[in-house]
């Protein structure tokens, strides 16, 4: 198996294809996958490949049928997405933005998440929901939330929010061959990010965190494009005078959570910063301190610090929006108010 | 009438049974047996019949928080159903789910739904999936009056409409969402003409006619196996119990009752199959008999049916946390 440097796109296109070649039973739709469904015209084929451009060229290889454009429905693509899953198809449904998700809950919380419960086991559904999250594209409120939290909540769904391509590609294959629906967090920040992707079948069990970075002094836990965050800081720490040699670990997975990974490196550095993009409360964040509070109190030798948004929206202006993501910056510092 | 012999007795037997067991149901609910929310189906027998009449095992249907009638209608076992609905470890869902999520995927019957208009997207799924693999399966939505506000309903027509999905949707009218009637709720009057506007072909049915339904069904059904996309039926019924059992039912006088029991459709049943010298009286009483024993047997076996072991509550679901905090579940199966 060769690597090569590829997109955070270009890899969960891949992902798409491979798993979309090897069963026939993988779907997806979603608003502009393709992007021009009035026509036939195969020049008109495939404009857009949703609006940023991560499934271009799906269209031309497995064709409308597989491939569908939906109409502005997000509960009704939503809830087809799980129909579908309860009868016999493994549905990719894309939902632009993960703030959509107000349209359509009750299709992902009441019906996708509890069915399988609810109905004693005996359906199942293979459903994965890919959908945007992440500040920094001047997108204002409605449209940058990173609010994976909310959904850690529910029972019955999982959640996934990987860093890399790597990464992305392998638990996007992942995602769509579990049973359950997973709602798989892209970040638009990431999509022009490259790094070594493995070529051909690439899987990445859900629920396995990763060590993006090891160290003795401190566990950063951190999500998403804030394990980009956290790595500077790391490295700036390790360049400072003071040496400090951080852990980073990358959780990918949220639910199901890798307590025993998250738990091993707290129990070795004794220190714990949380980096998290979402808002605090009742977050993944405060839920990593509460593992670190309930299951490892002993091994602590400082205060756990957070390092997330303001429990605000996200705000449009440039000066604020900048303002509102966590920084290597926040993050050194919290890293120092550990070792009071 | 072109309706075979089995299949004349099959819609009696069946809106007897359903008819029955609301019947039994309400009785046990008023004795305190039933736990939860129950929305008894007793006075609508002819729609679910009517449509399902229609339909194949391997067919799929959506219901309702009223779903009893169209589980039947469909072939769910009656015995795990009255197990279910007391909340037993035997029942359809193992006690997991009860009156209002009633369901057997394996039956091709999706689910009752607490929620009002959960099922039209889902139609739509399971239209996609007979779609996308090239089989004959029809997927019948059903929901009320109610459900016809509801955006879910809108886009699940407009869903159904854009891909020529093969969906019948039923929407069964029974005079109140609730307690409100359509005539306040419904701006327009009318929910068949609501249908119209998203392309489809659409009509409103006496739903206290068995032998009208099954005809409106059995051509929206051809109509969506020959993949000529999906008809919209309002089946205009009436319901005997209230919303939900401990209804007082003040919204309504016993006059409007009374005038829709004189229209009974198993009595209506009896009359023309009779008249028209379809059936005896024989094969009828014989049915009667069949369903009151088929009733009791599965009254007696909810009853003698175990509680779930508590064990069983981390079962079906994929449950993350810490194993410390989480002692008193930790005998969990693997």
């Amino acid at each position: 198996m060769t690597e090569r440097m590829i997109s955070y796109r270009e890899a969960i296109n891949e992902a798409l294809r491979l798993e979309m070649a090897r069963d026939e039973t993988v779907i997806l739709m979603g608003e502009d996958v393709t992007g021009a469904p009035h026509s036939d015209e195969p020049n008109h084929l495939d404009a857009w490949g949703g609006v940023l451009g991560v499934t271009k060229g799906l269209v031309q290889e497995f064709g409308r049928d597989r491939i569908r454009d939906t109409p502005i429905t997000e509960s009704g693509f939503m809830g087809a997405g799980v129909g579908a899953a309860a009868t016999g198809l493994r549905p990719v449904v894309e939902l632009m933005f993960i703030g959509f998700m107000g349209v359509c809950l009750d299709q992902v919380v009441n019906q996708a998440a509890k069915m399988r419960y609810m109905f004693g086991g005996k359906a199942k559904i293979p459903l994965t929901v890919r959908t945007m999250i992440g500040a920094g594209f001047r997108a204002a409120a409605q449209h940058s939330d990173s609010i994976y939290s909310t959904f850690v909540h529910f029972p019955g769904l999982k959640v996934v929010a990987p860093a890399t391509p790597a990464d992305a590609k392998g638990l996007l294959a992942a995602a769509i061959r579990d049973d359950d629906p997973v709602i798989f967090c892209e970040n638009k920040i990431l999509y022009d990010t490259k790094g070594p992707v493995p070529e051909g079948e690439y899987v990445i069990p859900l629920g396995k965190a990763d060590i993006k970075r090891e160290g003795t002094d401190v566990t950063i836990v951190a999500i998403s494009n804030m394990v980009n965050v956290a790595l500077k800081a790391a490295e700036q720490m390790a360049r400072n005078g003071d040496a400090i040699s951080a852990e980073v670990v990358d959780l990918r997975s949220l639910s199901p959570l890798d307590e025993e990974t998250v738990l091993a490196s707290i129990k070795k550095t004794g220190r714990l910063v949380v980096v998290d993009e979402d808002n605090p409360r009742c977050s993944v964040a405060t839920d990593i301190a509460a593992l670190a509070a309930t299951q490892a109190i002993e091994y602590l030798s400082g205060p756990v610090r957070l390092v997330t948004a303001p429990h605000t929206p996200v705000p449009f202006s440039p000066a604020l929006e900048d303002f509102y993501v966590p920084t290597p910056a926040r993050v050194v510092n919290a890293v120092r108010e550990t070792m009071i | 009438m072109d309706i075979s012999h089995d299949k004349l007795l099959w819609m009696y037997k069946t809106m007897r049974s359903i008819r029955a067991f609301e019947d039994q149901l309400h009785t046990d609910f008023a004795a305190g047996k039933i736990p939860g929310f129950v929305h008894l189906y007793a006075g609508e027998e002819a729609v679910a019949t009517g449509v399902c009449a229609n339909l194949t095992d391997s067919d799929f249907i959506t219901s309702t928080h009223r779903g009893h009638g169209h589980c039947i209608a469909k072939g769910v076992d009656i015995n795990e159903m009255m197990a279910e609905i007391h909340g037993k470890a035997t029942g359809s869902c193992k006690g997991k789910g009860g009156s209002m999520h009633i369901a057997d995927v394996n039956k091709g019957m999706l689910g009752a739904n607490g929620i009002v208009g959960g099922g039209p997207p889902l139609a739509c799924g399971a239209g996609l999936t007979a779609k996308l693999k090239g089989t004959d399966q029809v997927t019948v939505c059903f929901f009320g009056d109610g459900a016809s506000n509801q955006g879910t309903t809108m886009e699940g027509l407009n869903l159904a409409g854009v891909w020529k999905l093969p969906v019948v949707f039923v929407c069964e009218n029974n005079g109140y969402a609730e307690t409100t009637s359509p005539q306040y709720s419904v701006s327009g009057q009318d929910i068949a003409a609501r249908a119209r506007g998203f392309g489809m072909p659409s009509a409103a049915v006496d739903g206290l006619d068995v032998f009208a339904i099954y005809e409106a069904i059995r051509e929206a059904v051809s109509r969506a196996r020959r993949g000529d996309g999906p008809t919209f039926i309002e089946a205009q019924t009436y319901r005997y119990y209230g919303h939900f059992e401990g209804d007082t039912i003040k919204y309504r006088d016993k006059d409007e009752e009374e005038q829709y029991r004189s229209r009974d459709c198993l009595q209506r049943f009896r009359g023309v199959v009779l008249e028209q010298e379809l059936l005896t009286q024989a094969e009828l009483d014989a049915i009667d008999a069949e369903v009151k024993k088929t009733i009791a047997e599965a009254v007696a076996f909810a009853d003698s049916s175990p509680m779930p072991d508590t064990k069983d509550i981390l079962a079906d679901v994929y449950v993350s946390f810490p194993e410390k905090e989480m002692w008193p579940f930790q005998a969990v199966p693997a």
